[in-house]
């Protein structure tokens, strides 16, 4: 979709920014440009859209020539995401989303539908339309930033570290955000940062630069597994190089199968079934097995009385991930969000499996007894104890 | 007819005022038009200037230095070099406010502009905004209150130019004032040309002053925020 050849950016007085860089970029790709200050990420992102004027090579945008369109009309195309948030202090949120329709002039009941639309997406209510950027916090300010890039369906955004002047919370409820935006829409998205971990969190390959070149670009997996060089060995972290090892396993390999109701049951129903599997939390699905909710005891213990049926009492707040996932990743999250357990659907959002605490139990096993697989009779013991923990919660 | 000499100054002063109201209001006019015409010269002018020193950071100093310049010369100095190219009258008043509003105008058009975080205007040309959009829709909305505050400093300057005004035939309550000078025990009338002036000078501060807290982006939208509250 993207193709640089030979990039270089050298600035008057003849400071080499970016040097002789190549690379090529396909459509649904994430992609980070990591390096210390200086190193030229930035310079490289903005010769994308074209804020700075590249002094040779060639960039094809799904086979045009970038250098040679009109610079306005190639950045209308582009969505642009800043550290400094830079939305527009004088126009409401609506009309910060829909800048860029409004310079493409779009009619205005498009507008409005965009932006009813989009503002769904960074679970923000509709009321925030009508205010003002200041009347908003850092973090919400900057998920409106990343809808004014997505406004013009933009396939392709660039991202100049959007997160950077952000809380670690709130950068970490961003990046699942964003990571999720990108996969739902199927965007485009080059990301320069310089925090390690933010790469592999979110990046499908890294691009490693230093000093104006690019010295290693491959999947965050290969990086960690082959360090090109010294330099990149140093920059990724010895801590880092370690905790890789054991678990290159996905949540598929580990997943057990879940219990689940479908919404239509009776409150009666879904208790019976909790009491004979004894569990406390139930998967709600529909006819198709896909995952609506989740239905916990503590939820409807009063509910009972009033509400007959599931699609009354059951939960629709329900974190899940996808299969192929990294475990690792997954165990990350139970930790952080403080759940019992997560469900891991497929590509149609059907409950497939379920990964529970008993897992972290396993990586914690690992990464003390090392490479050697649990024997089956220590796992069903892990197992056990998670069933026990959760029992012991009612 | 009242004997003049027994009145207080005060009743001199609202004697004189009964007598003449038509007299003073038509010169309160004429002073006033004389003082908007310089300053509405100086803004047409000094805006676009401004805008231009702002975007070539080399100018800046050549345009401000002049403007600077102009400032230091006594206004009735100014007045008499200006009388000898355009003669006595109204003119030559209107060209001295004029070259006087220049500075605050330019001066507050250049600080408004380029005291816009710079990544509002960036985040605006990243956007693919052109040249001209980010002047419209963004630099200028943004500095607009500061804009406001330089007419208003110069309104006010110009409405005291205006009053000297008077000694080159130009009218305004300037020529009340002069009028009591030459009289003899003249206060009361000194009073109606000068009271006058300086209420022109505080309503024109506060109306400005109003105008340009409307304007400011920033405390526009604390007051709109309590409403949504």
């Amino acid at each position: 979709m993207l193709q640089i050849e030979n990039l270089t950016k050298i600035y008057r007085g003849g400071k080499v920014a970016v040097e002789q860089l190549n690379l090529e970029i396909q459509q649904g790709e994430f992609i980070a440009f990591i390096g210390t200050s200086g190193s030229g990420k930035t310079t490289a992102l903005r010769m994308i859209n074209r804020m700075v004027e590249p002094s040779s090579g060639k960039m094809l945008l799904n086979g045009k020539d970038i250098t040679k369109m009109n610079a306005v009309t190639l950045r209308r195309s582009i969505g642009y995401v800043i550290q400094q948030i830079g939305l527009m202090p004088h126009m409401t949120i609506r009309d910060n989303i829909t800048l860029v329709p409004h310079l493409l002039k779009w009619s205005k009941e498009k507008k409005d539908e965009t932006a009813r639309r989009l503002i769904e997406l960074v679970n923000l209510p509709p009321s925030y339309l009508d205010f003002y950027p200041s009347q908003l916090s850092g973090g919400q300010q900057q998920r409106i930033g990343v809808l004014r890039a997505l406004a013009a369906n933009q396939d392709i955004i660039l991202m100049d570290e959007p997160f950077g002047a952000l809380d670690p919370i709130t950068r970490d409820t961003l990046q699942d955000l964003i990571k999720d935006i990108q996969l739902r829409l199927n965007k485009t998205i080059i990301f320069v940062t310089h925090d390690m971990d933010e790469a592999i969190k979110l990046a499908d390959r890294i691009a490693i630069m230093h000093e104006g070149k690019l010295i290693q670009f491959d999947t965050p997996d290969n990086i960690l597994a082959n360090p090109a060089n010294d330099f990149v060995k140093e920059f990724i972290g010895s801590h880092r190089l370690i905790q890789q090892k054991p678990n290159v396993k996905t949540v598929d390999e580990v997943m057990i199968k879940p219990i689940s109701i479908t919404i239509e049951k009776s409150i009666d129903e879904a208790i019976r079934l909790m009491v004979e599997k004894r569990v406390d939390t139930l998967f709600v699905t529909d006819g198709d097995n896909r995952l609506q909710g989740y239905l916990d005891v503590e939820g409807f213990t009063g509910a009972r009385r009033t509400s007959k049926s599931i699609s009354e009492v059951y939960e629709t707040d329900v974190f899940y991930v996808k299969t192929g996932s990294k475990l690792q990743d997954s165990v990350r999250r139970i930790l952080k969000r403080n759940l019992k357990n997560i469900p891991v659907v497929d590509e149609e959002h059907r409950l497939v499996g379920l990964v529970t605490r008993a897992n972290i139990v396993d990586i914690v096993y690992d990464t003390i007894w090392g490479d050697e697989e649990p024997t089956a009779a220590t796992r069903e013991v892990a197992a056990g104890s998670a069933v026990i923990e959760e029992l012991s919660l009612q | 007819m009242k004997d003049m000499t027994q009145m207080s100054t005060t009743e001199q002063f609202f004697f004189y005022m009964q007598e003449n109201s038509l007299y003073v209001f038509s010169q309160f006019f004429d002073h006033f038009l004389i003082s908007i015409y310089g300053v509405l010269l100086a803004a047409l002018v000094g805006i676009p200037l401004g805008i231009l020193v702002s975007k070539y950071g080399k100018l800046s100093t050549v345009v401000m230095t002049i403007a600077n310049i102009i400032q230091t010369i006594p206004a009735l100095a100014l007045m008499a070099i200006i009388m000898l190219v355009l003669g006595l009258g109204k003119t030559t008043v209107i060209a001295t406010v004029f070259l006087y509003s220049l500075l605050p105008v330019i001066k507050n058009t250049y600080v408004g502009i380029t005291n816009i975080n710079k990544s509002v205007t960036d985040a605006g040309r990243g956007m693919g905004m052109t040249k001209a959009q980010v002047l419209y829709m963004v630099e200028l909305p943004l500095s607009l209150s500061v804009i406001i505050t330089g007419i208003r400093i110069a309104l006010v300057v110009a409405i005291g130019i205006t009053a000297i005004g008077a000694f080159i035939g130009a009218g305004g309550l300037g020529d009340i004032i002069i009028r009591g000078t030459n009289a003899t025990d003249g206060t009361a009338i000194i009073l109606a040309g000068a009271l006058p002036t300086a209420l022109m000078a505080i309503l024109a501060d506060i109306i400005l002053g109003i105008i340009e807290r409307r304007l400011d982006p920033v405390k526009r939208n604390q007051k709109k925020s309590i409403q949504t509250v």
